[in-house]
């Protein structure tokens, strides 16, 4: 056995493109897909908490509550093992996407409470809609206020995808893990890990930054 | 619970909308918030075309007044007809029932408002700002919309202005395009809220010119809140003057500023005058 090589450049050359490709086929996947369904079902949620009957209002702060204050890998898991048809990438992209819908939700309540009483005074002044004050006014605002605050929890949604190792989806670190396991050396690859997670959400980072300066309205 | 002499004499104004209605009527209006009582049955008209001032001291309820006529606030007790019509609530078989939504937006259409802090939509550009309501709420062409949007830029001397944005535009010039808008949604009633408390006192002439020349040319029934006392005396045509929610003292604008009655009036008076 070669126990005595600390880093070995071979298995890196060896593990990186398996690495690239399970990155790209799952790891991004689940990023992208669960960020776009945390996006547009927060912003539902937030809709309906706000304005939305009584008992809905209700069952969605107890789902939201519950949802938040359980591990994302219980959630996970829970879910693998209670419907062992289904697919652990879509179970994957559900509860990750259902999971950051909770943090979303309160993004955008937090974005519409800070759209100015004015605001919705002027639009009643003009005989606005309430739909339309909603559509033209208050949610083209909230979003500009949220924007940042929805990449930067893309990011920490890309950031717990190793997570779904759990459920054996075949993301960058599981791939990463098992060939670790079959050479019996796992700090090339899970190195490579890393620098891939970090060489995708620091530029990410700096670009929710510049996005944020850009939306701000001058005041 | 308003006394027979209060309801007595008037005739049920939802029934006959009739030329000699008032543009605005109060009938025993109360609002509270809590316990906090800012108009105790308050009567008083406005008739079409008038022009008056509210002043007073803050909290007086003078803007109160404005809030209520915009529904922006709903009156706790009594009644407010515009031109004839019932604003919010009427008086249905001896109770006191809140109006559809539906009739609330019908009678709100012909009401305007400028607020003191201008509240243009940041999120639009000044045209947009102006055509929102005309085009969405009145179904207005929007090729005719943008040419009454330019217009009225016209008007209030911000013709090159029409595809900034709100935040690019100085105060006084937010408050020009916010008049404009108001005015582009064609109102019986304009209903200005202190517009020129919130901006620098160089630039408050440039809007208060604009609002006397909206006065001299149209025929729109106005109702305002100001401090600004030179304006109230050459626009408007009554002053009533509020304290404590109430009509304290009411007159043509040479009489209240040159020879009120009350004491009240000429304690506010000299402290706002500065004498």
């Amino acid at each position: 056995m070669n126990n005595v090589t600390l880093w070995s450049w071979d298995l890196v050359q060896q593990v990186f493109p398996d690495l690239i490709i399970a990155f790209l086929k799952g790891t991004l996947v689940v990023t992208v897909a669960g960020t776009v369904i945390a996006a547009i079902l927060g912003l539902a949620v937030a809709l309906a908490r706000r304005s939305g009957p009584l008992v809905v209002r209700g069952v969605l702060t107890a789902c939201v509550n519950f949802i938040r204050m359980t591990p994302i890998v219980i959630q996970l898991l829970f879910v693998y093992y209670m419907f062992p048809s289904l697919d652990p990438m879509f179970i994957g992209i559900g509860i990750f996407g259902i999971h950051y819908t909770t943090y979303m939700a309160e993004v955008y309540r937090a974005g519409i409470e800070d759209v100015p009483p004015g605001q919705w005074e002027a639009a009643t002044a003009l005989s606005m809609s309430r739909g339309r004050t909603w559509t033209a006014v208050v949610i083209p605002q909230a979003l500009r206020s949220t924007i940042p605050a929805l990449g930067n929890y893309a990011i920490s949604l890309f950031k717990d995808t190793p997570f779904l190792i759990a459920i054996s989806v075949l993301e960058m670190v599981n791939v990463g893990w098992t060939f670790g396991g079959n050479h019996f050396h796992y700090v090339e690859s899970l190195t490579l890990c890393g620098l891939i997670f970090l060489a995708a959400s620091y530029p990410t980072s700096l670009l929710v930054r510049r996005l944020e300066k850009r939306l701000a309205f001058a005041h | 619970m308003p006394s027979p002499t209060e309801t007595a004499p008037q005739p049920d104004p939802s029934t006959s909308p009739s030329a000699a209605e008032p543009a605005i009527r109060f009938d025993a209006v109360e609002k509270r918030f809590g316990d906090n009582v800012v108009l105790n049955g308050l009567d008083f008209q406005v008739a079409k075309g008038d022009r008056v001032t509210l002043i007073g001291p803050s909290g007086s309820g003078k803007t109160t007044i404005l809030r209520l006529v915009m529904t922006l606030e709903e009156a706790t007790g009594g009644y407010i007809y515009i031109d004839g019509e019932p604003l919010t609530h009427e008086l249905r078989d001896g109770k006191r029932v809140e109006l559809k939504e539906k009739h609330k937006n019908e009678v709100r259409k012909r009401i305007g408002m400028v607020f003191q802090q201008f509240n243009l939509f940041p999120n639009m550009t000044v045209m947009e700002n102006i055509i929102e309501a005309p085009v969405h709420v009145l179904k207005m062409e929007k090729a005719a919309a943008r040419a009454r949007a330019r217009e009225l830029l016209d008007q209030v001397g911000l013709a090159d202005k029409a595809d900034a944005h709100p935040t690019q535009l100085s105060g006084g010039q937010q408050q020009r395009v916010a008049i404009a808008r108001a005015l582009a949604m064609d109102p019986e009633i304009l209903l200005l809220d202190e517009v020129t408390s919130a901006l620098d006192p160089e630039i408050v002439g440039e809007v208060l010119n604009i609002l006397r020349t909206v006065a001299e040319t149209t025929d729109i029934t106005m109702l305002i809140v100001t401090h600004e006392m030179q304006f109230a005396r050459d626009v408007s045509n009554r002053v009533l003057m509020f304290d404590g929610g109430r009509i304290v003292e009411e007159a043509e604008p040479e009489v209240m500023f040159s020879a009120p009655t009350e004491q009240r009036t000429k304690d506010f008076l000299s402290a706002v005058l500065g004498d």
